[in-house]
């Protein structure tokens, strides 16, 4: 069978500087405008200022050169920095825009959802809106009045339904938008961020629609977001776009790692003063940190599923022992989350006499911290709470994306906790009535 | 879930250059968007106003009693053998159709900038479907005109069934002028300041608050090149019968014109429509 959406050779041109080709008619008519002025200059014996030839336009490629084939019902992820084309692509594939050279083919209707609420009209009721916009994204009335109670129970507005939608709140306007989307009726659906609007509870509402639209109706899906939970947790493929090039197209996992780890190597080590070149005394120097991903390389972008480590470069100047090294893990807004100290399962350590340059590496177990940012915090002092000796606090800065926690349809994670756990629930029935039943 | 069987599958193929028969059907497929985005624009139009659809008498009525006392009383021009009042709200209909559905139509896709930079349909139905607000005002105001016709005791005649063969071409000259201005002014904002201009001096050359038979015989040539000319003349003749009569030249004017400014319109509309998104 055909792919659902085929794309050859598509490249995107657009002109940066100024309106495009309006320029010519602007031009042209400040030529003409600027020529008596110009006659009155020279008459008056100043020298001409000759208008300098309006430089030939930047030219930008949005898109350069893509192919890629979608086979039905699959959803396929976009990724990439802003600016990398990821945008262009919808626009190319919903035919908002044209292209510039390639060809794309489609096999089936195509609605597109570049945002929530395109063509509302706020002083409509909801009612009104919802007819209006199904009939913006293409939908029939006949199609549009059958959905119409779903619409309507879906986004969760009940009495407001004949208020215009200027007194919604801005909660009430995403759901009410995002439910008439939700409903359309196309075979290939394009979806671009919308989902990084509205609250927790009903961003994990659309997601969990968004699933089913794939999942259970064969429905094509396009997703451009820049959310790696929602696309690991979406997407059958990735394609990773960088420059209006693809850059990497494949399984999900392995191209969200990539793209992690080409995304943020910068950042993920940091390197310290080292020894005082002043002299000042003191018994131990941080060189540097850095946040390891499983494959032993910097990276900043954590995966939640991997292990990762915390490694320490430090210097003794002289032959010391009766220290004690501490690494402490916070939230990015400032919550500790633990504290981790060299002696805690080696007690002795503290007494060895250290004498140059050591390294340390920290591992930490996969599935561990809730995804989030995080800082870390270093110190030198004292065992037991005696003197500090170096403190560097945020040293560090680094994320767990989520790339498959259960809590990822959630949202907002680190309100639910830290920390994750795998806990084992044990269920026994107490009545001898009571059933368990998997569909 | 309906997804569409083999039957009913749409292929659609996306170039450089466009595919034509494929904007054809998919106009078709988007009828009901052009009837929707009429119902919004009717439906908006006289929100949160006091005297609400009563504006669509207000501005004839006004007009008709200035420009009757004006060019009837002070200037004495001839009416035909119709009450000069009746004679200038006969042309005050057509007219009014013209500049609403022209100004709207011209407006209409600056207006609905965020749909065309969102959302994919052919674009050809926002200055279409703004017309249609214009067309209301008109059947409203057309009611006040049969009422002030009862009250000058004007009977209409058989030649009123012509009557929606001239309203069909005041549609397709506000439409034509309408594809023009809209797509031009996607890029050269400027045309928004044109269209006052084109009606504030479009009121003067078309025999809207005079006659035509007010025209020196020498100029009726060139004054008919006007296509509204032809027009305005066919509603007066169509409403008020007796005196008003029909001059060739303009007739021949009105369709010619017409016609090319709907083709051109078009021809232009679709030429430009594929960067409307890229520069709007």
């Amino acid at each position: 069978m055909d792919p659902a959406i085929s794309i050859t050779a598509l490249s995107k041109r657009y002109r940066i500087n100024g309106s495009n080709p309006g320029d010519g008619l602007r031009h042209a008519i400040n030529e003409l405008a600027l020529a008596p002025w110009r006659q009155v200059r020279r008459l008056a014996g100043r020298p001409s200022r000759s208008i300098p030839p309006t430089s030939t336009p930047q030219e930008f490629w949005a898109l350069r050169d893509v192919s890629l084939d979608v086979d039905e019902g699959k959803v396929v992820g976009i990724i990439g920095r802003n600016g990398a084309g990821k945008t262009t692509l919808l626009k190319l594939v919903s035919r908002i825009t044209a292209p510039t050279s390639g060809f794309i083919k489609l096999r089936g209707r195509v609605a597109s959802l570049l945002e929530v609420g395109t063509g509302f009209h706020p002083e409509l009721t909801g009612r009104e809106n919802v007819f209006l916009n199904g009939a913006i994204l293409g939908m029939k009335k006949v199609e549009i009045q059958r959905k119409f109670d779903e619409i309507v129970s879906f986004a969760e507005i009940g009495a407001f339904l004949d208020t215009p939608v200027k007194r919604y709140s801005t909660g009430m306007y995403t759901r009410l938008a995002f439910s008439i989307a939700a409903h359309l009726e196309s075979e290939i659906l394009l979806v671009d961020e919308v989902l990084a609007v509205g609250d927790v509870a009903f961003q994990r509402k659309c997601l969990g629609k968004m699933n089913s639209v794939a999942r259970h109706e064969g429905r094509t899906v396009l997703f451009v977001s820049h959310n790696m939970a929602a696309v690991t947790q979406l997407c059958d493929r990735v394609v990773h776009l960088e420059h209006g090039q693809i850059v990497r197209q494949g399984v999900t996992s392995t191209v969200v790692g990539d793209y992690f780890a080409a995304t943020s190597a910068h950042g993920a080590s940091r390197h310290l003063a080292g020894v005082d070149e002043a002299g000042r005394k003191q018994p131990l120097w941080f060189c540097n940190v850095a946040v390891l991903d499983d494959e032993g390389r910097e990276n900043a972008a954590l995966r939640f599923d991997a292990p990762f480590r915390v490694r320490l470069e430090y210097e003794v100047p002289e032959p010391t022992s009766w220290i004690e090294m501490s690494v402490r893990l916070l939230t990015a807004d400032g919550r500790a989350v633990l504290t981790t100290m060299q002696s805690d399962l080696a007690p002795e350590v503290v007494r060895q006499v250290r004498h140059g340059r050591y390294e340390i590496t920290i591992p930490f177990p996969a599935r561990f911290l809730m995804p989030g940012d995080y800082v870390i915090n270093i110190a030198s002092h004292e065992p037991g709470g005696g003197a500090l000796f170096e403190l560097h606090e945020s040293v560090i800065r680094f994320t767990i994306e989520d790339t498959g926690s259960s809590f990822a349809r959630y949202g907002n994670h680190q309100a639910n906790g830290l920390v994750v756990m795998d806990l084992p629930w044990d269920e026994r029935p107490l009545s001898n009535h009571s059933s368990i039943a998997i569909s | 879930m309906a997804v569409a069987t083999d039957r009913d599958v749409l292929y659609i193929e996306i170039a450089p250059t466009g595919h034509r028969g494929q904007y054809w059907r998919d106009l078709w497929h988007y009828r009901e968007l052009f009837y929707f985005l009429a119902w919004r624009d009717i439906l908006v139009r006289y929100k949160q106003t006091v005297a609400g659809v009563a504006w669509a008498w207000i501005r004839p009525a006004a007009t008709m009693v200035v420009a009757t006392t004006i060019f009837g009383h002070v200037a004495r021009l001839p009416s035909g053998d119709a009450p000069y009042p009746i004679m200038v709200f006969a042309g005050l209909l057509p007219w009014h159709l013209f500049a609403n559905a022209l100004s709207d139509s011209g407006g209409s896709l600056i207006g609905n900038a965020n749909l065309i930079a969102k959302v994919y349909f052919p674009r050809l139905v926002i200055p279409a479907s703004s017309i249609i607000v214009g067309l209301v005002d008109f059947l409203i105001a057309g009611v006040l005109f049969l009422a002030v016709t009862l009250w000058y005791g004007v009977a209409l005649t058989w030649r009123i069934v012509m009557l929606p063969w001239f309203v069909l071409l005041v549609l397709a000259a506000a439409l034509g002028a309408g594809l023009w201005l809209s797509a031009v002014t996607v890029r050269y904002r400027d045309f928004r300041f044109v269209v006052p201009f084109l009606v504030q001096f479009g009121f003067f050359l078309t025999p809207v608050a005079y006659n035509s038979s007010a025209v020196p015989l020498d100029w009726r040539l060139w004054h008919a090149a006007n296509p509204l000319v032809g027009i305005v003349d066919g509603f007066r003749w169509a409403l008020l019968g007796g005196a008003q009569s029909l001059y060739f030249p303009s007739q021949v004017s009105a369709v010619v014109g017409v016609a090319a400014m709907l083709l051109s319109g078009i021809l232009y509309f679709r030429r430009t429509e594929r960067s409307f998104a890229d520069v709007i």
